[in-house]
C-alpha cells in the first residue's frame, strides 16, 4: 500500500485539473537572497506551483542556461544550508505548493534524512532528483520521504517503456513529470506527430497520478500544446533566462502572462 | 571473483546507475545485451583478431634490466605503449565499437582528457566507418594539441568543452548531455572504468586482457605464477583495473594504484582522489570523489591531462575501502623525473600518466628476488612539450 499523502500538491490537483503552470528557478540566481521574492512574485502572478532548484556544479541533465545559473548561484555562496535558512519564512510568504529540484550528490552529502526533515520543516511538498534511480529510491529513501510527507517526483521520457511508466505511477503519489522529449533542459519543444502521439499514448494509459509536461516549454504555444495533453506544464530555462533581465522582480507578472495567454 | 560486481551493478557500497531517466533506456539496453553480445563467439573472435592484427597484441612484458638494477628487484614493464595509437585505451575502444555495431548504433561519442581515448575512439570509428564526435576540455585541447590533430585526421569531430574547469570532467558532462539528446542512434564509448553500471564492468573486462597476458608472460619469464607487486597509475582507473583484474583474487599480490598528487596533496592543486575525496555520486555512479562539503565537484589538477579526474571508478573505490589495493600519490615533479629516468635508463619515453607509476618505485623497498609488474600505459610523444618545458631541452 502506498502512503496516502495529503499535502499541498495533492490538494492542488484535486481542486484544479487543467492548465496548471509551474515555474522553475535556481535558488541564488541572479542574486543570492531573492529566492523568496521570486517565489512570492510567481505566486502573485498566478503560477500554480513552484520548483526551486538547488544548484550543482555538474548538472548533466541541464543545458547551458540552467548550468550557468547554477554556477553563478554557487559562486555567490548558495548551498543547501543557505537555501533552508532562506526558506524558513517560506510559508509566511507563499501558499502554493513548492518542490525542490536538484541532483543526488548535494542531497546525499547533506544527508537524505536531514534533507527531508529540513524540507518538511520549512514547508516543501516534494522533491525532483533527476539522477536518483528508482531502485535506490525504493531501497534506501522511499520510507524517509514518506515519513516526512514529501513526494518524490519521477520523470518519464518518450523512450520510457510502458511497464516502467506503470511502475513509476505506482511509486508516485502526487504527479508524474513528463519530459516533452528525451533531451536536456532548455531546448525548445519541437511539436511533431511523434511528440503528440507520445503525449496521447500517456494520456490513454489513464494513470492514477496527474501528469505535468516540462523541458522545452518556453512560450504560450508550447504551454497550450502541453496542457492539451497533461494537467499542467513546467517552464524552466525560459524563466531563468528572463531573470537575467533588469527589474526582473517587477516584470514577473508580464512573463507569466506571456506563457498563459496568447501574444496579442 | 570476490571483488567484482553484483547483479545490481554494485562493488560493495559503490557503483550503481545514478542517471537521469533520459538515459535509462540506453543503459538498460547495454545492461541487458552487453554480456550476451560480448560472450558471443563471433564477437570474441573478431575482438581477438583485431587485438592481434590491428592493435599488435600481445603487448610485450619487458624485463627492464637497468631499472631493475637501480631498484633491486625484477621490474617488468607491461608495454601498452606499443599498442596501435600508443596506449591501453585502444583495447576498450575496439571492444566497444564492436558492441556498438552489434547494437545497430550509427554514431559514436566519447570524452577524452589526454586525448589518448579520443584518438583510440576516432581510430576504431575510422576502422568501422562510423561517425565520431569527441568531447575534450578546451584546456586539454591546448595541452594535447597533437592528439587533437590526430583525431581530426582520423575523421572525428572534436568539440571543446567550455564549462567548468574545461578539462576531463567537463568533457564527460558534455558527452553525457549529447547522449541524452541523441538516445536512439548513438553509443557513448566511455574511456575509463567510470560511469553508470554496466560501464565500469564492461571497460574493466575489455582492459583485463592486460593482466591476462601479463600473468602468462610472467610465467614464461620467471617460472612463477604470481608477481609480488603490480603497479599502475589511476585517473579514472582503466589501465589500473586492466592490470589488476586477473590478480584481484590472488591475495598475495600487492596491488598499488598511483594517483596524481599534482602540485602536492595539500596545495589545492591535486587529483589524489583517495586522499582528498569522500563517498558520493559522480557521472552516474556512487564512488569516491573530490567535492566540497556540500557536494559540489572540486576541480582536480594534474600536469597529466589523463589523470586530472575528480573521481575514481567505483571498483577502485571498493578496492580502496576494503584495502585490497593500496592507493598512493605522486606529484607532478616526481612523475616528470621518473619519466626522464625511464627514458635514460631504458630508452623508453613514457606518457606522464604512466610516469606516475614509475615514480612510486622510489618509495618502495624490495627484496632482490621480488617480481614487480608496472603498467606502462602509454607512450610519451604527446607529452614532449611538457617534458621540454620542464627540463628545458
Amino acid at each position: 500500500m502506498e502512503t496516502v499523502l495529503a499535502n499541498r500538491l495533492n490538494h492542488m490537483f484535486d481542486v484544479k485539473k487543467n492548465n496548471l503552470l509551474s515555474v522553475y528557478f535556481t535558488a541564488g540566481y541572479p542574486e543570492l537572497n531573492t529566492t523568496l521574492d521570486i517565489a512570492e512574485g510567481l505566486e502573485k502572478a498566478g503560477v500554480d506551483f513552484l520548483e526551486i532548484g538547488f544548484p550543482y556544479s555538474d548538472p548533466v541533465a541541464d543545458g547551458p542556461t540552467i548550468q550557468h545559473s547554477s554556477q553563478q548561484a554557487l559562486d555567490k555562496g548558495m548551498n543547501l544550508n543557505v537555501l533552508f535558512e532562506q526558506l524558513k519564512d517560506l510559508r509566511q510568504r507563499v501558499n502554493i505548493p513548492v518542490l525542490l529540484m536538484g541532483y543526488a550528490n548535494p542531497m546525499v552529502q547533506y544527508g537524505v534524512e536531514r534533507f527531508c526533515a529540513k524540507a518538511a520543516e520549512v514547508g516543501v511538498d516534494g522533491v525532483i532528483v533527476p539522477d536518483l534511480p528508482m531502485y535506490e529510491y525504493e531501497q534506501l529513501y522511499k520510507n524517509i520521504f514518506a515519513k516526512h510527507n514529501l513526494s518524490n517526483i519521477f520523470l518519464v521520457t518518450p523512450q520510457t517503456a510502458e511497464s516502467r511508466i506503470r511502475k513509476i505511477d505506482e511509486l508516485s503519489n502526487s504527479f508524474i513529470y513528463l519530459l516533452s522529449s528525451a533531451s536536456i533542459t532548455g531546448r525548445s519543444l519541437q511539436v511533431s506527430d511523434t511528440v503528440e502521439s507520445y503525449f496521447q499514448r500517456i494520456k490513454d494509459m489513464q494513470l492514477k497520478n496527474p501528469t505535468v509536461i516540462g523541458f522545452g516549454i518556453a512560450d504560450h504555444a508550447a504551454y497550450q500544446k502541453a496542457t492539451a495533453y497533461a494537467n499542467g506544464a513546467i517552464v524552466g530555462s525560459a524563466f531563468v533566462k528572463f531573470l537575467a533581465t533588469e527589474n526582473y522582480l517587477e516584470k514577473i507578472p508580464e512573463f507569466v502572462k506571456s506563457i498563459k495567454s496568447p501574444v496579442v | 571473483m570476490k571483488y567484482t560486481v553484483n547483479e545490481q551493478g554494485y562493488y560493495g557500497d559503490f557503483g550503481g546507475a545514478y542517471i537521469p531517466e533520459m538515459l535509462y533506456p540506453n543503459i538498460e539496453e547495454l545492461r541487458q545485451q552487453y554480456q550476451a553480445i560480448t560472450n558471443d563467439t563471433s564477437f570474441r573472435s573478431e575482438f581477438e583478431s583485431l587485438l592481434k592484427d590491428y592493435v599488435g597484441r600481445p603487448s610485450p612484458l619487458y624485463l627492464a634490466k637497468r631499472l631493475s638494477e637501480k631498484y633491486g628487484a625484477n621490474i617488468f614493464l607491461k608495454r601498452e605503449d606499443l599498442n596501435h595509437t600508443g596506449s591501453h585505451k585502444i583495447n576498450n575502444a575496439i571492444g566497444q565499437i564492436l558492441l556498438a555495431e552489434r547494437l545497430g548504433k550509427k554514431r559514436i561519442i566519447a570524452e577524452t582528457g589526454a586525448g589518448q581515448h579520443g584518438v583510440a575512439t576516432a581510430t576504431v570509428c575510422a576502422l568501422k566507418g562510423i561517425e565520431c564526435v569527441v568531447y575534450m576540455g578546451e584546456v586539454d585541447m591546448e595541452r594535447q594539441a597533437p592528439n587533437v590533430a590526430r583525431m581530426k585526421m582520423l575523421g572525428a569531430k572534436v568539440i571543446p568543452a567550455t564549462s567548468g574547469s574545461k578539462t576531463l570532467k567537463d568533457a564527460t558532462n558534455e558527452a553525457m548531455r549529447d547522449w541524452i539528446n541523441n538516445p536512439l542512434d548513438t553509443h557513448y564509448i566511455i574511456g575509463s572504468v567510470v560511469g553508470p553500471y554496466p560501464y565500469p564492468e564492461m571497460v574493466a573486462r575489455f582492459q583485463s586482457i592486460i593482466s591476462l597476458e601479463a600473468k602468462k608472460q610472467l610465467l614464461e619469464h620467471t617460472g612463477k605464477f604470481l608477481p609480488e607487486y603490480v603497479l599502475a597509475c589511476v585517473g579514472g582507473g582503466s589501465n589500473a583495473m586492466g592490470m589488476f583484474y586477473h590478480f584481484l583474487d590472488d591475495e598475495s599480490v600487492k596491488l598499488i594504484a598511483v594517483e596524481a598528487a599534482g602540485k602536492g596533496i595539500d596545495t589545492g592543486h591535486s587529483a589524489a582522489t583517495s586522499v582528498l575525496g569522500r563517498e558520493g555520486i559522480l557521472h552516474g555512479s556512487r564512488t569516491i570523489l573530490m567535492q566540497t562539503e556540500d557536494g559540489q565537484v572540486v576541480e582536480p589538477y594534474s600536469i597529466s591531462a589523463g589523470l586530472d579526474y575528480p573521481g575514481i571508478g567505483p571498483q577502485h573505490a571498493h578496492l580502496h575501502k576494503v584495502q585490497r589495493a593500496q592507493y598512493v600519490s605522486i606529484t607532478d615533479d616526481e612523475a616528470l623525473d621518473a619519466g626522464l629516468l625511464l627514458s635514460q635508463l631504458e630508452g623508453i619515453i613514457p606518457a606522464i600518466e604512466s610516469a606516475h607509476a614509475f615514480a612510486y618505485l622510489e618509495k618502495m623497498q624490495f627484496q632482490k628476488e621480488d617480481n614487480v609488474i608496472i603498467c606502462l600505459s602509454g607512450r610519451g610523444d604527446k607529452d614532449l612539450n611538457t617534458y621540454i618545458k620542464h627540463f628545458g631541452f
